[in-house]
């Protein structure tokens, strides 16, 4: 390729042309701050609109003079350029940029819930910001929470534009739109109305990509400390499959590993009553999913069938293609089941009222929040689940208990409902849920197992956005399936599905790039996409690591079926674990 | 253009505006779509004198845009409005040379005469709102106010109130 050279702070380097400043110099190991620019939002879409000028460097050779320019932004297109990054002029530029952007933020650090993870904050800090040289006008508008997932706090924006590029771009969403213009202009909704009455799919990527504390979880910690804390209360907790590779960077594990039992052992330390997991309904989703799958198969009727785990995908759905509706899996998230037998089949086994039962969840996610709130989800006024803790929130709890999981000892999950096999691990990563449901289906049809290496259905693995694949069920049936994550990604192989029904016969679709690792409640990965697949690798090792990798092997699944369901699919099972969706 | 309520006979002004949209020959599957936003929203605002939600909603439909976009794109012009106008719209130009011929206090008159701000709500009667604008190009007629399109030259703060007036009589 056509390469220039470029002296940066007197070190040459050669780079190809069209290499931004900001690239070249790191390349050379040179740092320049940046704060609206993002290399990765998602699906490898960069943010980059050049807008908050924290990145100026003083450039000579593209002008007749040196010129101020943004390096997130500007490209090296001929030889000769000679940059500073920290020539008075550049420092004094940097700073004076950074000072009018605090100029107009809350500076309530202390009580900020982006507390000490805010990027803003940590340059203030780099920079070492004393005093604001400019007081004057501010923005103050008032905090949305209207839904019960996501909240936003448009005072702290700094208009990076980071949310609105992930929720058009990445994820076709379409929510927020950058609103007004000038000194008070904001990244709104439409009509700037609640975020409740948007087509949000509460998918939380807008969460994770915020540099500040301008959009951020609804938080039920404080609800979770009172039902520990209150003696009438049974609280059971489960923990979804993608948390347990997540949570670990956050206390000093290398980032990707799973530290499932330090995680059960933290969670005891906290109080709960018994240690579930989300594992184990993942193993019961899938025992009613793949019969669903093998029944529309032999009957070829309502193909595809989309996998239906994901609730920011479901209210996708819901609010974009309404004339697919009767395609989904009807079979509720492992969520939902979780609550749903846990406050039923547990509830009856240990003798406590449903009422009485607090069931908490641990999910890398923020449209859990909103799926556990869904009308549907509530019976005789007691909800399924009750509240919706995401791994970040965990991980500020044991903080504020004292508890460091690198100092945890192992423990296993409690029996009945934490049992799970390594088909359920990789339902946090996109692919996963279709392997696992072909794994089971393949025993349904043939009435064997796969043999060996077979039950690695290697097509469907790996974080490309789209995936597709043939896969023989049974000798010589052969069918065609497709794994996508990221709502842009669904979208499209939904109009694929429009186009040509026939294409595919079953589809998994994850709302977040890459699966539920990406989630928008997990631990920040500030666009180092990298440690998204050491969470994957952790999660396939999870898998790897169990005797039993299939879900109809999970002996406590049989144990439900025979003392409670019956078999799958059958009314009590259709009761307690379907659900059907609706038009938004 | 102005003085236009959305009850009044809605369905036939969704229909002009439909007509109009589908006349321009767009293709949905192309992305450059949106560029045409600005051209229909400036019509949309000619048929219901303003662009309240139900509007925009039903812009971003026909174009197989977010709603969100096409707000993005009301909120940033100042021609755009979400708020229904007076039936007369009185712009008094605040550009530099009609500034310097004294429109700030032609205004102001006409704001205390009629007692609301400018850009703000119309007159409880419903019959007029103010707006400040920049330049109209008239500048060689500064201070300049224009009333539904017409325009009116080296006005006086009590010429002004002698001209609302006779809208006034008009009704």
């Amino acid at each position: 390729m056509d390469q220039v050279t470029v002296t940066i702070n007197g070190t040459q380097v050669s780079v190809p042309r069209g290499t931004t400043i900001l690239d070249a110099a790191k390349k050379i190991g040179i740092n320049i701050p940046t704060l609206c620019y993002c290399p990765d939002v998602g699906c490898g879409v960069p943010n980059k609109p050049a807008s908050c000028r924290i990145c100026l460097v003083e450039a000579t050779g593209i002008r007749p003079r040196p010129i101020l320019a943004p390096a997130c932004a500007t490209p090296i297109e001929r030889d000769g350029i000679v940059v500073s990054t920290n020539s008075t002029r550049a420092l004094k530029a940097r700073r004076t940029v950074l000072e009018l952007l605090l100029s107009d933020h809350p500076k309530a650090c202390l009580v900020c819930t982006k507390n000490q993870e805010c990027e803003l904050q940590k340059l203030a800090a780099e920079f070492g910001i004393s005093e604001i040289e400019y007081q004057g006008e501010s923005n103050r508008f008032p905090i949305d929470e209207s839904s019960n997932a996501i909240m936003r706090d448009l005072s702290k924006c700094i208009m990076c534009r980071r949310c609105e590029t992930v929720c058009n771009k990445v994820q076709t969403v379409g929510a927020l739109t950058g609103y007004g213009r000038g000194f008070s202009a904001k990244v709104g909704t439409a009509s700037m109305v609640p975020l409740a009455d948007t087509s949000c799919t509460f998918c939380g990527q807008c969460v994770n990509a915020c540099p500040v504390g301008a959009i951020s979880g609804i938080s039920y910690v404080k609800k979770v400390w009172s039902a520990l804390n209150d003696p009438s209360k049974t609280v059971i907790v489960q923990t979804a499959p993608a948390v347990r590779v997540a949570i670990g960077q956050e206390f000093g594990f290398e980032p990707g590993k799973p530290v499932t039992k330090k995680l059960v052992a933290g969670l005891r330390a906290l109080g709960f009553n018994k240690v579930f997991d989300t594992n184990f309904s993942a193993d019961l989703t899938i025992m009613e999913e793949a019969n669903e799958l093998v029944n529309r198969i032999k009957e070829n009727k309502n193909l595809p069938i989309l996998t239906s785990c994901c609730p920011g995908w479901i209210n996708f759905i819901e609010h974009n293609f309404p004339d697919l509706l009767h395609i989904p899996s009807s079979c509720k998230s492992p969520q939902q089941m979780f609550g749903a037998i846990a406050k039923s089949y547990y509830a009856e086994k240990i003798g406590v009222k449903p009422a009485d039962l607090i069931v908490v969840s641990i999910m890398p996610c923020q449209a859990k929040k909103y799926e556990a709130a869904r009308p549907e989800f509530e019976h005789d006024g007691v909800r399924d689940v009750d509240y919706i803790i995401t791994t970040r929130e965990l991980c500020k709890m044991f903080r504020e208990a004292g508890i460091n999981l690198g100092n945890m000892p192992d423990d296993e999950y409690d029996s009945p409902l934490g049992e799970s096999t390594g088909a359920a691990d990789i339902f946090g990563v996109t692919g996963g849920v279709l392997e696992a449901a072909l794994r089971t289906a393949y025993f349904f049809i043939n009435g064997k197992n796969l043999d060996g290496d077979a039950i690695n259905f290697r097509a469907v693995r790996g974080l490309s956005g789209v995936k597709e694949a043939k896969v023989e069920v049974a000798p010589g049936m052969i069918i065609n399936v497709a794994a996508a994550s990221g709502l842009g990604n669904a979208r499209k192989v939904l109009e694929m599905v429009r186009k040509d029904p026939k294409r595919f016969q079953a589809i998994e679709i994850m709302a977040c790039p890459g699966g539920c690792i990406n989630g928008g409640g997990q631990p920040f990965i500030h666009g180092q996409t990298d440690q998204l697949l050491k969470r994957m690798q952790g999660l396939y090792s999870e898998d790897e690591r169990k005797t039993l990798r299939m879900s109809h092997e999970n002996p406590d699944i049989k144990k439900l079926y025979d003392e409670y369901l019956g078999s799958y699919g059958s009314e009590k099972a259709h009761h307690l674990l379907h659900t059907n969706y609706h038009q938004k | 253009m102005c003085g236009k309520k959305l009850s009044e006979g809605a369905a036939a002004k969704f229909a002009e505006l439909d007509a109009f949209i589908d006349g321009l020959g767009i293709d949905l599957e192309d992305a450059r779509r949106r560029g045409r936003l600005i051209q229909i929203l400036h019509r949309a605002q000619d048929i219901f004198g303003y662009l309240p939600r139900e509007v925009q909603a039903h812009v971003a439909k026909k174009l197989l845009l977010p709603e969100s976009a096409v707000s993005g794109v009301v909120s940033f012009y100042n021609y755009f409005t979400t708020t229904p106008k007076g039936k007369y719209c009185i712009n008094v130009c605040l550009g530099t040379a009609c500034y310097v011929k004294g429109s700030e206090k032609v205004l102001s008159e006409i704001e205390r005469v009629l007692g609301v701000k400018a850009d703000t709500v119309p007159t409880a009667d419903g019959l007029f709102s103010i707006s400040a604008l920049r330049c109209v190009g008239a500048c060689g007629l500064a201070p300049v106010m224009v009333i539904n399109g017409k325009v009116y030259g080296k006005v006086t703060p009590a010429k002004a109130v002698e001209i609302v007036n006779e809208y006034k009589k008009l009704g």
